[in-house]
Parts: C-alpha cells; structure tokens; sequence
C-alpha cells in the first residue's frame, strides 16, 4: 500500500494506482475526456492534469501512478489556469452550437465550461471545418465537434477490434477518419456505435428519431433482448417511450454493445404492435377483449384434454421470454394441462450441446466466462460465425488475439471475418466437423501432445478414444473436410501446445443429425488437452437467444423438470407433486421437432414467443401442421407468420415494459427491468400465464416477477442462492445453490459434474443428406449481425434493413460462372422439399460445392429448403446441411 | 568469430599502415607502404559540393602522374568545417585545403603531390588578418576543440573496420566482456558523469542501471539517430564518420543491461549515413563483433536499423518506440519510462548517437579521464553545430563549460561584415536565445537552463543586430507547429495559436494583451503538454520575451521592427534630395507602387506598396530607404 495526500486528504491505496483512481476513491473530481478505464492510459486530452510536489510539470492524473509521500493538489492555480486553458483552445476550434446540438446535457466540454465558468475562446485564429458524414443509418459524424481525445479510435481498434476509423494529418490538421478518407459507410464499420458511447462531445451522436433534451430522460439499466451474451444496457426513456440505448459499463459487455441492442429498439414503440387479444372468426382476426380469449382459450383446453387426454396438448415456451415466463408456461403444462409436452427452440439451436455435455462433463452450458477470453492463450472457435451472431464475444475474442497475442484457430464453411485473424484457418465441408476433431486429436496422440496427468486422473475412457482414433487417419480427416493435412497437425499442435485453450462453437456444431456427436468430439479434444476446469479455456457452447439458456434451466424441455431433474424419475415427480400440488404426467414429452411433425398429431397448440414459419427447418411441413391442428394459440408483440395461423392471438409486451430475469450464455442469471409501461392492452407473458392458470382453476398469484424467482430458487439447485436482491447489481453465475454462494465463474474445477470426464469416441458419419447429380450443391444456412433470427424485431428498424434488407444466397465466383449467374441476379434455389427465388451474391468466401443463406427473411426463406432430419439423441434438425441446385429464372 | 589476440594483431597491422596521419609522423618513415595520404571528405556536406568528383580527379591525375602506388587517396568522414568543404588533408604534412574543385585536383596533383610545392591559394585564410595557415591543426577552428565523440571522424575510412580497430575500436567492448561484470560497467559510467547528448541531459549511468535493474528476459538497446533540430547535424557526422563506435558502443550497452538485440532509429534523409552503418553492421558480422558468442565469452548482440520517415517528433524517446514498432510516430505518457517498458513493452535503453560515441573513450581511458574534463555538472565534451551569422560554420566539439565568447570569436572567427553579436539560440526549437551581456556564460547543461534556454542536441546559431528577435520566435514556432504530432491538445491547438499570436505582432497588427495571452499560453504548453516537444515549443518565444520584450513592444505599441525585418512593419521612401529620377525604381517595382516623372523625385504609394525591398536593391544612388 501507498500513502499519499491528494488536496491534504490522506489516502492509502494499492500500489499501481493512478492519481486519477486515488482521487476518486477521495471522491475528488478530476475531469477527464479521453480516460477509459478498459484502455491503457494515453494522455490525449492534458485536462487531467494535477500539481504534484516536487515534479517539473503538471501529470496527469490518468497515466501517473502514485508514490509513497506524493502530494497532489488537484485544482490549483496553476492546475485551473491550464484546464481553462486547455478547454479554451478546444473551443477555439469548435462551434459553440450548444442551444442545438444534440449532446447539449450530456456533453463533457460542455460540463467543463460550466465548471469553470468559459463563455467562450478568447483565441481568434483558424478554425477545421469538415463535412459532416450522415453516410450511416445510425449515427453521424461530425468533425467540427471533435476535439481529438482518441477515445473512438482506440475503442473501435482495441476494443471493439474492427479498425474502421484511424488518424491522418498531423498537428492541428489530425483527425479522425475511415481509411483514404472515405464515409463511414464505406468503411469497415459494423455500426455498433461503440465509438459514438465513448465520445464527449457531440462528434458522434446517434441518429434521433425524435427530439428530446438529455435532461428530461430517465434511465433505467436492463439486459439486451437479442443474442445469448447478455449485455447490459441503459434505456433512455422520454415518457413512455424508449428514444436510445446505451451501453453499460457492467459484466459482462463491459461498454460494448453491437449494432442490434444499440439501435434495434425501434419495435418497441412501433405502430404495429399487437394492441388487443385477436380472435379469428371465419378466417378473419377481429379484435377481442381478454375475457373472451381467455374464455375461449379455457374451454378449448379442457375440451381437448377431455376428448384427446392431456398428451394431445403442447406448448411451445420462448427463449425470447423471462425465466419467470418460461417457468410459469412449463407450470402451466405441467401442472394445469397434466403433460410433459413443453418445449421451445432451444430444440433447434443447443439440444445436441445439452445432450451431449450433459453427457461428457455433466452439464451441458459453457462450462467458462465470457470475459475469461482474454486469459485464454489459444481459441479454437468453429461452427460460429462469432462476430456477427455474437458480436460482444467476438469483440473479447479479437481483444485477447491483439493484447495478449493469443493463438486463433478457425474452422467453418466459410471464410468468416474471425478467419482473418485465425493463425490456422481450416475452411472445411459443411457436417466434416467430427472428422475434423479426430484428425486433430489423431495428431495430439501421435505426437504425445496430450495432458496425460488431466487424462490420467479426471478422465475415464480414454483407452476407448485411443482404439477409434487407430483406425482413422489425418489425410482421412483432411479428405473428409477438404483441407490439407499441415492445417489439420498444425492447429492440433496450436492447440494442444496453448496453456489455456478455449473452444467456441454454435450451430455450425449442432445443427446436424449428428449434432450431439459433434458436440462429444469438441468435448473429447478438450478433455484430451486438458481444457476444462481450468480458467481460461474451457468447451463453451454460445447460446443463440437472449433467454436460451435460461428456459432450458427453469423447465422448458419435454424431458426434465427445472433445474435438468428428469421428469421420469419419481424422486423429482414427488418432488414437483409435492411443490405444485397437483398429480404430473408419468410419461416424458414431445420434442418440439415432433410437436411440429403434422404425423405425430397434436390437437392444440399454445406457442408463446415463437416463429417456427421461419426459423424451423421444412416449412412447407411446418405449415401443414399448424393448419391442421384444432386449436392453436400464438401470444407474441406482433402479429408474426406463425401468428397468422393462430385461432387465438394474445398481445405480449416487449422486454422493457416488463420485470423479470434472462439467463445469458455465460449462465449469468441478470435483471430484465421495466422502462416503460405496456403499450395499450398488452400484458406481460407472465400476467397472461397466471391468468389462463387461474381461468383453468389453478390457483396462481404473483405478485410481481420475483416471487416467481423465489420459487424457482426453491426447486431449482443451480438457482438455490439467486434472488433479485442479489442480482440487482451484476448478475449470478449457476451454479449458485444458496444465498452465501459467489455464483461459479467456470465448470468442473476440482471434479466434473458427473464425477469424472467421459471421453465418447465418435466416427465421423455423413450428413443426412449429401449432394448428387440432382442437388448437387450444400446449402449451409446462419444468421448474419444486422437481423435478428425471424426478424420481428429488427425487421421493424429502418437502418437495419437499409443494411440487410433482403434474402440472398452467397455463391462461389466459379459456380456462379458456370451456371452464367451474375451478382445481384434473382435465382431460383430448390431442394427436395421447396423451392424459393433469392438474390445471388457472388463472394469468394465460400468453396465452390457450398452455398449459405440466411436464415432470417420470410420472402425467399431458407427454411424452405432445410431439412428436417433429426439427431436421434436429441431431434435436433440437420438445418446446416441440405443439398440444393440453383437455377436463372 | 575474432579472437582478442587476433584483434591485437589486426590493429598493430591497421595501425602500421595509417600512422601517416599521425601528428610527428616522419616523410618516408615506413616505405612498406603509401608515401602519402590524400584525406577527402565524403560526409554528406562536402558529397554535396562535389567532393566525390574531386576525389575521382584526384584519383585520375594520380594514374596519370604514374603515382597512384605512391600515394593513396582515403575518403573520411566529415571534419567539421563544412562551409570551406570539399576539404582535403594531406598527410604526412597535414595540409589542409578547403573549397577545392575538381579544376584544382590537377594542381594538386602536380604541384603538391607530384613536387611536393604546397598550393597555397587553396589554403585557409584567417577571417580578419586573411593569413595563410597550412597545418590542419593549427587553425583555430581546429585547435581550441577537444575531440572525444568525433574523435575519428575526418581521420578514417569509416567504410574499413581495420581503420576503426586501428584506433583501438572494440577493444572496449572486448575489455567489458572479459574484464568487467555489468555492475562495475554501469558503475564506470556512472563514475564518469556522462550525461545524455540528445538534450535532457539525464545521467547516462543511471538510465544503464535502471534497465539493467528491471527484471525481463527480452530487453533491447536503441540508439536515437533521429536528429531532427533544424541545422544541427552531430549525430550524422559521427554516423558517417565512426560509425563502428556506435556499434561498440551499443553492443557494450548490450551487456551492461542483458540486452541481445538493438535498433538504430535512424531518419531515412541521412542516406550517406545509413549506407555506412549498414556496412559497418556487416562488417562487424563478418569479424564476429556482432552474433553469436562475441569474443567467446558467450554473449551475443546484433543491431538492426530502422528508418524514420523524417518527423521531428520522433527523436522523442517514446515517440521512436512508437515509431519502431510500426504505428504512427506520437509519444506515449511516461512513466512507464522506456528502461521499464519500453519497445513493445519490454525494458528498453535508448541513448543518442553522440552520447554513444563517448562510451567507448570512456571505457577504454577511464571515468576519471572523461571526468576530469568539463564543470562541476556536466563532463566531458559536447559537439555543437555553429550556424548562422558567425565566420566559420561547421561542427566544434570543445569541454563542457566553454564560454559562449571562446566559441563564437575563438572558434568561430566571430560576427560576418563587421556586425554586432545580437544573441545566440541553442537547443534549437526546443532552446531558448543567450543575449549578448551574457556571452561569458560558459556552456554546461544547468547554466543554459538557468538562462532559460537548454542545451537540446547542441544546435548553436549566432544572430546579429539584423536579426528580429519576435521572427525568431516565429521562425521556431512555425517550426514546432508543423511538427506538432497532433496527438495533446495544448501542443496541437497551442502551438498554432501561439504562431498566429506572432504572425499578428509582426503583421503589425498585436494588440498589449497579446503579450498577456502569449505567457498565459506558452506556461499551459510548456506544463501540460505530453512530450518534449510540446513542452519546449514554447521557450522560444519565453526567452525572447524575457530577454528581447521591448522588441515585442517595439512590434505591438510603435509598429515598428527594430531590427527592419518584419516586412509589414516596414516603410519604403525615397529621399527627394537624393533621387535623380532615373525610373529604375518604378520599372523594378512589382506592383506599380513608385511614381514620378524623369528627372525629378520619385515617390512611393505606400497603400500600394508591398515592402518587397526590389526598389532598394536596384537603386544606385542610396535614395530609397526603409525603417
């Protein structure tokens, strides 16, 4: 420790500390513009500046680090004459607009004339004037307000790691720009506005859709509704309207948000958001009130479950929703309907990681942090496009490849942006991913690369990986998935040669028929190496929906009870009788992938939060089975595809205009809080669940969301220690079993959840169904950044679809010869089960036998085509591998 | 590899055959070898004025005369004298020649060499008494300086190793492998009070041991050859002329601080000097002076160059490093200092060329030796480059605390045409002026920062009566301005307002608060910016406003410039009772601004007038004035 004075104040602090930190723990202000703490200080801006005794100059307070006996003074004259100084020169060289700009209330220069009492420049002399560039939909840029403090730049190249903007000039004619001094449009941008987070003054500001003063909003912290890492973000409200976020300097995105969660919000406040309950009469939607839906809804139940038995009933819960929502919708099912049949998409994305890890360590969630990417020394990632389904991650994983130099290692089918980065690209055949990993555990064996201690005392089976591996060679593997053996040894010894190896994988793993198989191969590499249980490293599995992970602990899965206790075990049955008062089902429920198979015949169907008209593979299938079902009900924020088929349309609320929790991929438990109130006579999910329960004779009676967290945290060991209190903060990570708990940053430290690892050697078998003369092409399917899964949300945002606005196939410049297929040509694609008319997109980031579509559009959807083979473990749908033609129309 | 004993041997042989140059050497001594040496300067300020083609000639007339066996042409580096360059000496006689063309390598050649009749015409003349001096040594340019960082420059083939061992090179850094451990080295040089040349002037010794002391298993050592001080040129010379003694040096830097790899930062506008030390660097390869295993003592160095791309801010220490590993050249904040984390963050000891030069004469003579000369502060010697209104122009290197006078009329042969000495600026851009009552300050590092000025890389220039001293502070503040790397906003926004301040004071148009603003201004810059260059930009305009203020009033309240520079400042008219009406003047001015008929008094529109000054120029009869 340090002892130091700071204004006569004496502080002790550890040593390192900067005199900026020292100060702040004294709670003395000292202004700051380009001081961020995630970044290495760079004394830009000098309005830091502090006296220290004895010292030739001023320091400044942000880079200096403390000494025992320093003395600072912190506003002495001499100090104020440079900070007036200072600010005096900076507005020497820009426009005192401030009764218009934007960021008046929110602008630091601004909040510093005011301090020390600047009208104005006294200087007269040369002033920039720049263009201001509106070239992106969501924010502009302008260069007259800049005051150079560097803070966008290094955040766009150090944290955010995507190198749109630099710095040209020098001296007084520096400034910020894209390369070659081109419009931020067409830069590299990916408009994450993590610059515009960061900027003090009114360079960069977001596009408003409408006016409002700083001053007039209330801000209200809550967790991003879009992909499974969970960032937080503040919601700026005028009335009753969300008019912009911002990021949150909390875990886990730590300031960071991607262009979705900081300008997607726009449906929020929309137009067409479901007002009233709908209720279809002679194929037409009339509005009702909710007594009539409920009514209606009520009887068709108990009609159903009188005529067909409880089994003829489904439910689909939501990954979009609460963990208080799902676990109320399995409730409902469970303990009202009398049937296991619950189940949500979850199904389509990680069913073959929960099967398989479950399987192999135990407990089938990413067993590591997300910010322990950067204690990582090698990251494998494949089948994820991480950048853009996960931008916040794949901004951690870049930071950890450019600050602590960590090895990269990609394989996918296409050359994504992360290949770029990779120090080993392996750009393999779509479903080759299980020959992959045994060639490279085939080269760790060969050479003796592996953890023998790891294997030796926390792993069974190992003899059984050794005896499937003999038979298969590396030039097999390299065959298999197209790439050349030196790749193949040459990752295997990356990764096996790192420290702390860290492997992230999505649906490029698990969307296959044998996506579970794929999973227990990752898991078998790790084990062999060492990788689990360690900090750092680790098999992590990145969760596609905000809320994915979460519905899957708290119940919504035809198979398991909340918590992963299986519902065909008695213990767990009494258990849950005992909790919920009432008899349950014996038998284990439908999967959703059956739920949605017309021949399986489910009689009614109650989807909350859900489109399979999009995202489900065959919809052509699908469609059948909606329209033949006798009743189905669809509870959504706007009238969706799926919705369209609906007898009953219920009027949900979005994510802000409801309490609750989502649980991220990282299993971060994290506070949902209600910005706004609900738009007309929508209800929040939860509401309509008790509602319905009560209607059915349930008794059900929440107050509030947590005292349905409350009764989770009772039947839910991981969720034991979890309650909104707790979580006010910074969110918990389950394990978390009482309320002395810390949460549990990574999996299986001392011994994994199943006792000991278990290696599950796998052959490689082929895709269910592989090209031919007819079909000659694989068509692999993903999302991309700038929409969201089935569009409901980003489809409603201008800027967003300015930037996406269309399906397309992307198609090799070869392939695309041959068939005389030109850029931007609509085509027809078709496969066995339909055909559709998209945009071609000539890329040479795709083999020539390869084809990828989006997922996302409704027009020209992907899903068309998918085919719905399913993984025998898990009925998983094999949506990453179909075989198409391509045709001119 | 080369072995001490066969480094013995190299030198006695190299030694042998240079030792011609030797002072006392007799004629025809040692006839095994060249009767005569024909020293040519082939730094870069002499290669500009055509010494290449003298030496070519000289080698022509040589074959010629049938004596090219007899006498042997030797390109050096430079000798300091460079406004009398191309200089050639002769040895054994010590003759020196300056401003020689390629038309008088003939007569060189026939008279001199050939029948041994010096050429006097060619000779140095004394400014004031125009004598004749023959001996190299005797001039006084020469004679009051003390050699010790250019101690072989102009004396030996910088492109021969041979030449460099023959003067005892590497057998410093032979002596620190074999005899010393990196303790009693850094101690030595402690001992020894060097002080850093490129213008902090912080202890070398000290800067050694911190790095040697910070723990890492990857250190380097560069060496800052990035000089940037407009007309201060020390660091090429030596470059050019000894560039093996800053291999040595390094390399001897190397050990005391447990590094094996160094970088020359070197500006990529200094090819002669690049060229030299990329030979040199190879040539210690090749002798095993550099690699694996050096002396077999099991310690390896070797030495990479990086080429700068000429902005001034690079000479900044952090800048430098910056600049080496790839990205823009701008400073970063220390602490952390360089010794700490350094070049990609490893502890890095980084000296300047000139303060690498004397490390070798330290350890080879001792501390004590190297202590014994200078002040009670600042040892050793320090190279200056004399500029601007002074008689001899060129590099000095003279003990620290030399007086300004010795320097200026000693060495320098004082004021051209008779003027006054008005003040002398050192430290270049980041210095400050040394007003005439004080020309006997005698020149250490403390003493200049007393004055308000500092000793930077030791750039000296000399101004006159005629000499404005508001655009001198212009002329340096433009200077800064432009090289202001942008990156701290009071040296990007400060430098240039201070400049447009000045711009108006010598437009005429300064108002009394200016000067006000001006201080105000110039102490923000000065305290609160990041890196050295912002915080000496401004001692230009402190010292001449604290030393030359009434001139700045002169300026702001008469509009008026004292020294007649300042154009918008200055009034043209013609003297009625001395104008013949010849019209010269009105044909010569640009703008139209003279009128008159012929044979009667012309007069000027002053409105019109543009203060050109061609009028003045062109008028034989004296009657155009300014003031």
């Amino acid at each position: 420790m340090v002892s130091l004075k700071i204004n006569g104040q004496i502080v002790n602090v550890p040593e390192e500390t900067t005199i900026l930190e020292a100060a702040r723990m004294l709670e003395i202000e000292i202004p700051t513009f380009c001081h961020d703490p995630r970044l290495k200080p760079h004394g830009t801006c000098r309005i830091c500046v502090v006296e220290v005794e004895k010292a030739r100059s001023l320091q400044t307070a942000c880079s200096t680090p403390v000494f025992e006996g320093m003395n600072v003074w912190t506003e002495s004259d001499l100090v104020v004459e440079a900070r007036k100084e200072i600010i005096n020169l900076l507005l020497s060289n820009h426009p005192l607009d401030c009764l218009t700009c934007d960021k008046s209330g929110n602008c630091t220069l601004q909040y510093l004339c005011q301090k020390y009492n600047i009208t104005g420049s006294t200087y007269v002399g040369e002033r920039s004037t720049y263009e201001i560039d509106v070239s992106n939909p969501f924010y502009s840029v302008d260069l007259n307000k800049c005051i150079l403090c560097r803070k966008c730049v290094l955040v766009c190249s150090e944290l955010q790691c995507t190198d749109a903007i630099g710095l040209v000039e020098r001296g007084f004619a520096s400034h910020v720009t894209p390369p070659f001094e081109k419009n931020i449009e067409e830069s590299t941008c990916v408009s994450c506005g993590n610059c515009v987070a960061v900027c003090p003054t009114g360079a960069l500001v977001p596009k408003r859709k409408e006016k409002f003063s700083y001053g007039e909003l209330k801000t209200v912290q809550t967790t991003c509704p879009y992909c499974g890492v969970g960032c937080q973000m503040e919601l700026m409200v005028k009335g009753n309207k969300v008019v912009e976020i911002k990021p949150a300097f909390k875990v886990p995105n730590d300031g960071l948000l991607c262009v979705k969660g900081r300008f997607g919000y726009n449906f929020i406040n929309h137009p067409d958001r479901l007002k009233n309950p709908l209720i279809k009469k002679n194929g037409v939607f009339e509005e009702a009130t909710w007594d009539e839906a409920y009514q209606l809804i009520a009887e068709k139940i108990i009609e159903t479950k009188e005529k067909f038995g409880s089994d003829a009933l489904a439910g689909l819960s939501s990954a979009r929703c609460t963990n208080e929502e799902n676990y109320l919708m399995q409730k409902l099912f469970r303990a009202v309907v009398g049937t296991n049949n619950i189940d949500h998409c979850a199904r389509l994305c990680h069913a073959s990681t929960v099967a398989g890890l479950a399987n192999t360590l135990g407990s089938g969630a990413m067993t590591n942090s997300i910010a322990e990417a950067l204690l990582a020394d090698v990251i494998f990632v494949t089948g994820s496009n991480t950048t853009e389904t996960h931008p916040v991650i794949g901004a951690k994983i870049r930071q950890a490849i450019r600050k602590n130099g960590a090895k990269l290692i990609v394989a996918e089918p296409r050359r994504i942006d992360l290949a770029n980065d990779a120090d080993v690209f392996l750009q393999i055949k779509p479903g080759s991913n299980v020959a992959l990993m045994n060639g490279l555990i085939k080269v760790i064996l060969d050479e003796g690369l592996y953890d023998e201690e790891f294997v030796n005392s926390r792993t069974e089976d190992f003899n059984k990986l050794k005896e499937v591996i003999a038979d298969f060679s590396v030039e097999q593997a390299a065959q298999i998935c197209d790439v050349s053996v030196e790749d193949i040894k040459k990752a295997a010894r990356i990764y096996a040669g790192g420290k702390r190896g860290a492997i992230y994988y999505a649906m490029g793993i698990t969307q296959h028929s044998s996506g579970t198989e794929h999973v227990m191969s990752i898991s078998n590499l790790a084990l062999l190496c060492g990788n689990i249980g360690k900090e750092g490293a680790g098999v992590n599995p990145l969760r596609g929906q905000n809320n994915v992970q979460g519905a899957c602990d708290v119940g919504a899965l035809p198979n398991v009870y909340p918590g992963y206790q299986r519902v065909n075990d008695p213990v767990n049955q009494e258990k849950f009788e005992k909790a919920w008062g009432v008899k349950l089902s014996d038998n284990v429920g439908l999967t959703l992938s059956d739920i949605l198979d017309q021949a399986v015949g489910i009689k009614l169907l109650y989807i909350m939060g859900e489109n399979p008209m999009i995202s489900d593979p065959d919809i052509n299938h699908v469609q059948k089975t909606l329209e033949n079902l006798d009743f189905l009900v669809v509870q959504d924020i706007f009238l969706t595809e799926t919705a369209q088929f609906a007898d009953v349309v219920l009027p949900a609320v979005s994510f802000a205009e409801k309490d609750g929790t989502f649980t991220n991929t990282e299993r971060r438990v994290q506070l949902v809080r209600k910005a706004i109130e609900p738009k007309d006579n929508a209800k929040p999910d939860w509401v309509i669940i008790m509602e319905i329960m009560n209607r059915l004779g349930y008794l059900a009676n929440y107050q509030h969301p947590q005292e349905i967290m409350e009764e989770i945290a009772q039947l839910t060991p991981q969720y034991g220690g979890i309650n909104y209190y707790r979580i006010s903060e910074e969110g918990l990570q389950w394990p978390c079993p009482n309320t002395e708990h810390p949460g549990t940053k990574y999996l299986h430290q001392k011994h994994f959840t199943r006792g000991k690892g278990l290696f599950m050697p796998i052959s490689y078998r082929e895709p269910a169904e592989t090209p031919n003369a007819e079909y000659p092409l694989i068509l692999t399917t993903g999302r991309i950044l700038y929409q969201y899964h089935t569009r409901t949300m980003t489809g409603k945002e201008e800027g967003l679809n300015q930037k996406a606005p269309e399906s397309y196939i992307e198609i090799s410049p070869k392939t695309a010869d041959a068939l005389s297929i030109n850029d931007g040509e609509m085509i027809r694609v078709a496969s066995r089960r339909g055909n559709i008319i998209t945009k071609a997109k000539v890329v040479d980031i795709v083999n020539d036998n390869v084809v990828f579509m989006p997922f996302h559009y409704a027009e020209g959807a992907a899903n068309i085509l998918t085919n719905k083979a399913l993984d025998e473990h898990c009925k998983i749908p094999e949506l990453k591998v179909c075989a198409v033609k391509i045709e001119k129309v | 590899m080369i072995s001490l004993d066969e480094l013995k041997a190299l030198r006695d042989k190299s030694k042998a055959e240079i030792s011609i140059r030797e002072k006392g050497h007799l004629a025809g001594s040692n006839l095994d070898f060249y009767r005569s040496h024909v020293l040519v300067c082939a730094g870069t300020g002499c290669t500009s004025s055509e010494s290449l083609e003298v030496r070519n000639g000289l080698k022509e007339e040589l074959t010629r005369l049938n004596i090219d066996k007899e006498v042997k042409v030797v390109e050096t580096g430079c000798f300091g004298f460079c406004s009398l360059g191309p200089i050639l000496v002769v040895y054994p006689e010590g003759t020196f020649y300056c401003l020689v063309t390629p038309e008088d390598v003939k007569e060189i050649a026939e008279e001199h060499l050939l029948k041994g009749n010096i050429v006097t015409r060619l000779l140095y003349s004394e400014p004031g008494t125009d004598k004749k001096v023959s001996d190299f040594e005797s001039i006084d340019f020469f004679s009051h300086q003390k050699r010790v960082a250019l101690r072989n420059c102009g004396g030996i083939n910088p492109e021969k190793v041979e030449e460099y061992i023959a003067h005892d090179g590497y057998f410093a850094l032979a002596k620190v492998l074999k005899e010393m451990t990196q303790e009693q080295l850094i101690e030595e040089l402690k001992k020894s009070g060097l002080r850093g040349r490129g213008g902090g002037g912080f202890p070398a010794g000290l800067k050694w041991q911190f790095a040697h002391k910070t723990p890492g298993d990857i250190k380097y050592v560069v060496c800052n050859a990035d000089e940037g001080d407009p007309g201060a040129f020390m660091d090429r010379s030596v470059l050019e002329g000894d560039p093996h003694s800053i291999i040595e040096a390094m390399a001897i830097a190397g050990y005391a601080i447990g590094s094996e790899q160094g970088y020359i930062y070197i500006r990529a506008e200094y090819p002669i000097a690049v060229h030299r030390l990329e030979v040199a660097i190879g040539q210690a390869r090749e002798f095993g002076l550099l690699g694996q295993n050096i002396f077999g003592t099991g310690f390896n160095f070797d030495l990479d160059i990086r080429l700068g791309a000429g902005a001034f801010v690079c000479g900044e220490e952090t800048a430098l490093l910056t600049s080496i590993e790839g990205h823009r050249g701008e400073p970063r904040p220390r602490p952390p200092f360089p010794a700490v984390e350094g070049l990609w963050r490893k502890p890095t000891l980084l000296n300047n060329v000139e303060t690498y030069a004397n490390v070798p004469a330290i350890i080879l003579k001792g501390a004590d030796w190297f202590a014994s000369i200078g002040t009670e502060k600042s040892k050793g010697t320090k190279v200056f480059a004399l500029a601007g209104k002074i008689n001899n122009i060129g590099l000095i290197e003279v003990p620290m605390g030399t007086p300004l006078r010795t320097i200026i009329y000693d060495i320098g042969g004082g004021i051209p045409n008779g003027k006054k000495f008005k003040a002398a600026q050192t430290g270049g851009p980041s210095g400050g002026c040394i007003p005439a009552h004080l020309i006997d300050t005698e020149i250490d590092y403390d003493n200049l920062i007393a004055l308000g000025s500092m000793m930077g890389s030791g750039g000296l220039i000399v101004m006159d009566e005629t000499d404005c001293m508001v655009d001198i502070a212009k002329f340096f503040l433009e200077f800064t301005q432009e090289e202001s790397c942008g990156k701290c906003s009071p040296c990007r926004i400060g430098t240039k307002r201070m400049l447009e301040i000045l711009e108006k004071i010598t437009k005429g148009k300064g108002t009394p608060d200016d000067i006000t603003q001006l201080e105000t201004l110039a102490r923000t810059v000065k305290n609160s910016s990041l890196c050295g260059l912002g915080q000496t930009a401004p001692n230009p305009v402190l010292s001449t406003l604290k030393y030359f203020r009434d001139e700045y009033e002169a300026h702001i309240n008469e509009k008026r410039c004292p020294a007649g520079v300042c154009q918008e400042l200055l009034n043209f008219s013609i003297i009625a009772e001395k104008c013949k009406g010849c019209s010269v003047c009105a044909k010569v001015c640009p703008v139209g601004a003279i009128s008159g008929v012929v044979k009667e008094p012309y007069v000027i529109d002053s409105e019109k007038c543009i203060k050109c000054g061609a009028c003045m120029e062109k008028c034989k009869f004296g009657a155009i004035v300014k003031e």
